[in-house]
């Protein structure tokens, strides 16, 4: 994996803030592997109580779907020049696999176009390798523009206080 | 007694709660589930610990999109009489208006019943079920 560079870092800063002001992500332990320019890989670990079925210890799709959808609307951060708080229009998830129990499960995501009003996202959840895909996802998120969101949420997420 | 039986017990009654009881992850969410006459109406309470968006604040659309993915297989299991968790093959939500950090409502509808595929569509509201927050539509495979 490449370095990350100075302003990787930022970015990864800038991702690990907003990850934690959701608290459901936070719940799930979800937190960034890697921030790069337009690129976010997010880890969710394995725990009991995202089960869907006691029999299997099988990961529910509702948390593969909150990780997804919390990849796909963070990599926002890493796409736009500034933040904004965009919410989520639609998402589609297909589920290649179920997820292997007792292992992490990874959401790597990119903003494939970036329009004026529209962010269009990609993002697949995997484990162990980029090859075993375990899930693929797509979603578009509304721009409402920087200024809606609050300057003092947005301060919290780009740390200018720090 | 094991899910199979406890299932199966549920589905006799019509009654889903002993089963979404053994679900962690319906236990996390905090997913209810309701019968009124034949039909099911799922209910998701307000919990802090669902909250995606802090400013509004708003239920994670993860989790909306999860309670609804779950009231889908809940629903088939009960209309299809089956003991197992259909296996889900993809899920589509739109988002229609922001989810509150209040009640929330889920029902859904059996579109198609293949021999190895059912498509589901899921509703979901909450001060008015005329003002939908989202709807979806789910594939599972018939186990």
């Amino acid at each position: 994996m490449k370095k990350q560079s100075a302003q990787d870092d930022v970015l990864f800063g800038q991702v690990s803030r907003f990850i934690r002001s959701l608290r459901q992500s936070h719940l799930l332990g979800i937190e960034p592997v890697k921030a790069a320019e337009n690129e976010l890989i997010l880890r969710l670990p394995y725990s009991e109580s995202i089960v869907g079925d006691p029999e299997t210890r099988i990961i529910h799709g509702g948390a593969i779907t909150t990780l997804m959808d919390t990849a796909s609307g963070s990599v926002i951060i890493c796409a736009l020049p500034e933040f904004e708080l965009c919410p989520t229009l639609d998402l589609r998830v297909d589920y290649m696999r179920p997820a292997e129990p007792d292992k992490p499960v990874f959401a790597r995501a990119r903003a494939y176009r970036v329009t004026r009003n529209i962010v269009f996202t990609r993002c697949e959840a995997y484990q162990d390798d980029c090859e075993t895909t375990v899930a693929h996802c797509v979603a578009t998120f509304m721009r409402i523009g920087a200024d809606a969101s609050p300057k003092a949420y947005r301060e919290l997420i780009t740390g200018v206080n720090e | 007694m094991s899910r199979r039986d406890t299932m199966h017990k549920a589905l006799e009654q019509g009654d889903l709660s002993a089963l979404v009881e053994r679900i962690p992850y319906a236990k996390m969410i905090g997913l209810v589930c309701e019968r009124f006459g034949d039909d099911l109406i799922f209910r998701l309470p307000p919990q802090e610990s669902n909250v995606g968006n802090p400013i509004l604040p708003a239920i994670h659309g993860g989790v909306i999109g999860g309670f609804m993915e779950l009231s889908a297989a809940l629903y088939l299991m009960r209309s299809q009489d089956t003991p197992k968790l259909p296996r889900i093959v993809d899920f589509s939500i739109d988002y229609l208006r922001a989810g509150l950090l209040r009640e929330t409502y889920a029902e859904c509808r059996l579109t198609r019943q293949g021999n190895r595929v059912a498509n589901v569509m899921v509703t979901a509201w909450q001060k008015s079920r005329l003002e939908p927050i989202a709807t979806a539509r789910a594939h599972f495979l018939m186990a």
